[in-house]
């Protein structure tokens, strides 16, 4: 069961209507997939392509692997419910983000880049995440945690394991969990842009 | 334990009303992001009032303000709007919100602390330059500013600020949450183009140069960073004067700046722009407050990890485009990374190496291969298992990305004069350069250093070859 849900694609449709080019929707697509299922499957991307492809413009399965594969978050693969990258660039490295990845592969009894046996826990090396003044930082599911201590690391992680900040962090795929809605009576709507040829009503045109 | 814990450096900074507040003003309220805070703080009155004038005016008025791009090139922006070809519709905003240059963070700040802000920027832009659709283009990583931005949004359209006939005008744009998915080459305007398409995000080869005359679905696109959209709200609210009131003439107004690493009190400071100098930064009692542990400073990274490094001897520099330029360096995308006394210089190089190495989206030859040879190359030495070899290979390659001298700082300890910025380069992008620069500025600015590191080694015997017949 990895095609998106009915709810789901009633969603996407909507997120297609909003671009004036329904591809532009892939992305927002496979992370909703990846939110329904954890991560990226084979019959998602066939579902998605589907989904964004049109009469005149056919997406293929391997076009959405294409570009779904050029992005880091996407996961092709089973994922533990909390993927926990652990920053290493510059700003986090000088306070010690090394002996923090140390810790953790040692807390979690697993190398970065591999997940738990009981498939709570993916460990990961990241890149810069925007929180350098607030180093050394660590995302789980994409939410921030701030200058971690090895001994806050070990609370965070058996919080998790012990469902105890479920209602914090959603499992992994779940980014936002308030979504844009556009009411339909104050939408303007996406055209194509093959279908413009004038101004917007507001700008004059002296010409 | 805080699942978001607060930031940190902010009780008491933001209060304080004697420092010019541009787009932080509302740091200090717990609910800076909501509508209501918005509504109470002049919230969408620039808009309002920019909806009295014509759209050319409001234009005139941002270009008048010499607001400058602040994502790291630092190119005005109501110039950039003037770059759309005439009577060529429909137009596009792009917002991008792909912040991940190493060391900065102040757009994520401005998206999860003040939404609504960046919204009614997003609307002034639209309606003076006549962009008909607005994509929000949000880093995939920031699960919080997703929230944010969404529950903003759909406030903003309930209200009637975004949508059909706003405020019962005639103008009438949709603003469109879209979110990455992890690319740090996407910060690229061209390649942000391409992943909004549904694409690799990969850079366009140019020309054309400017998205504004062809960019997305080929048409004529404004791409804008959060921050400099986010000073339009204050600039049609009080006018562009009471902006160039603050700052220098070549840099008005103010910036965030990123402070991180080896400083007593890192954090992000809205500071005055074009006269504020590094040293004010990183040793004034209202910012940084010096090295941490009373430490020496070693040196700096003064504008994002693209940005060549600077020593102690830059400290009097002010944040001021032709200043930085002319010592060998760049403001960039406002992110200061210090590094005191006790840094392993070879091995925080190589996290930045690294970074670049692992982005490269591979496009570009010089980029694809250099960028990960350098990474091996400065791993080895780090390992302590490079040599005397390794290390000039590193500029063999570095020229092969960037031809020529290449920009660094003076240096009085080792008579070193300054080269300006920029470089050449022989890439699309500059994720290429990238990749060398932190390596470069550290060999050049710390011989001694990796002298120390790498193992003394005879040049390996000359792999025989066949014999080229003589002349």
């Amino acid at each position: 069961m990895s095609r998106l849900t009915d709810a789901n694609v009633a969603l996407a449709r909507e997120i297609i209507a909003r671009y004036p080019r329904p591809k532009s929707a892939l992305i927002p697509l496979v992370h909703l997939s990846q939110e329904q299922n954890g991560y990226v499957t084979e019959e998602a991307m066939r579902h998605v392509a589907e989904l964004v492809s049109t009469d005149q413009v056919t997406v293929t399965p391997a076009e959405v692997l294409g570009t779904a594969s050029f992005y880091e978050m996407f996961r092709f693969e089973p994922t533990g419910k909390f993927l926990v990258n652990i920053c290493g660039t510059l700003s986090c490295a000088l306070m010690g983000a090394e002996e923090l990845m140390h810790h953790a592969e040692h807390k979690l009894g697993i190398k970065a880049g591999s997940t738990t046996a009981d498939g709570m826990f993916t460990l990961q090396h990241a890149e810069c995440q925007a929180a350098c003044t607030e180093a050394p930082c660590l995302q789980v599911n994409y939410r921030h945690q701030y200058r971690v201590t090895p001994d806050e690391l070990d609370t965070l992680l058996d919080e998790l394991r012990a469902g105890r900040l479920d209602g914090d962090i959603p499992p992994h795929g779940t980014l936002g969990r308030v979504r844009q809605s556009i009411p339909t009576d104050k939408a303007v709507g996406a055209v194509p842009p093959e279908d413009v040829t004038e101004a917007p009503a507001w700008i004059e045109v002296t010409q | 334990m805080a699942v978001v814990s607060p930031y940190p450096w902010a009780p008491g900074y933001y209060d304080d009303g004697d420092r010019p507040q541009i787009v932080t003003s509302r740091f200090k309220y717990d609910d800076s992001y909501t509508l209501d805070r918005y509504h109470a703080t002049g919230g969408y009155e620039g808009l309002r009032k920019a909806l009295t004038m014509t759209p050319a005016d409001v234009a005139d008025e941002v270009k008048k303000s010499t607001l400058l791009g602040r994502g790291g090139a630092g190119f005005p922006a109501g110039t950039k709007w003037g770059f759309t070809p005439a009577g060529v519709w429909p137009r596009y905003l792009v917002v991008n919100g792909d912040e991940s240059e190493p060391g900065t963070y102040k757009d994520r700040l401005l998206m999860e602390l003040d939404p609504h802000q960046l919204i009614e920027g997003c609307l002034i832009a639209c309606y003076a330059a006549g962009l008909s659709q607005c994509f929000l283009y949000v880093r995939g990583e920031m699960a919080l500013a997703h929230e944010r931005i969404a529950t903003a949004l759909n406030e903003a359209y309930a209200a009637g600020y975004v949508g059909k006939n706003i405020l019962g005008t005639n103008f009438s744009v949709d603003v469109v949450f879209h979110w990455g998915a992890g690319a740090y080459v996407v910060g690229e305007e061209t390649a942000l183009i391409e992943s909004l398409e549904g694409e690799r995000g990969m850079p366009r080869l140019k020309p054309p140069y400017f998205p504004a005359a062809v960019g997305l679905y080929g048409q004529p696109t404004i791409v804008n960073n959060v921050e400099t959209l986010s000073n339009l709200p204050f600039i049609a609210r009080e006018g562009s004067a009471a902006f160039t009131a603050v700052g220098t003439e070549t840099s008005p107004g103010t910036r965030m700046i990123a402070v991180s690493g080896h400083v007593a009190r890192p954090g992000v400071y809205e500071i005055v722009n074009g006269s504020t100098t590094f040293r004010d930064l990183i040793y004034g009692d209202e910012f940084c407050q010096g090295i941490r542990n009373g430490r020496e400073l070693k040196a700096f990274v003064p504008g994002g990890g693209s940005a060549p490094w600077w020593l102690p001897d830059q400290l009097d520099i002010p944040f001021e485009g032709r200043a930085a330029g002319a010592a060998g360096s760049m403001l960039g995308s406002g992110a200061v990374m210090v590094m005191d006394d006790t840094t392993d210089i070879p091995a925080m190089a190589l996290t930045l190496v690294k970074f670049y190495a692992h982005e490269s989206c591979g496009k570009c030859v010089p980029c694809r291969e250099g960028g990960t040879w350098l990474y091996r190359i400065v791993e080895r030495i780090v390992a302590g298992e490079g040599t005397d070899e390794d290390l000039a290979t590193i500029l063999e390659v570095g020229e092969s990305i960037c031809p020529g001298e290449m920009p660094h700082a003076s240096s009085a300890r080792l008579g070193l004069d300054a080269v300006p910025f920029p470089y050449k380069m022989t890439t699309i992008c500059f994720v290429g350069p990238s990749a060398y620069v932190p390596i470069h500025s550290a060999l050049t600015l710390f011989p001694e250093d990796f002298a120390a590191r790498v193992t003394k080694r005879e040049v390996r015997a000359k792999i025989p070859v066949l014999a080229v017949a003589a002349d």
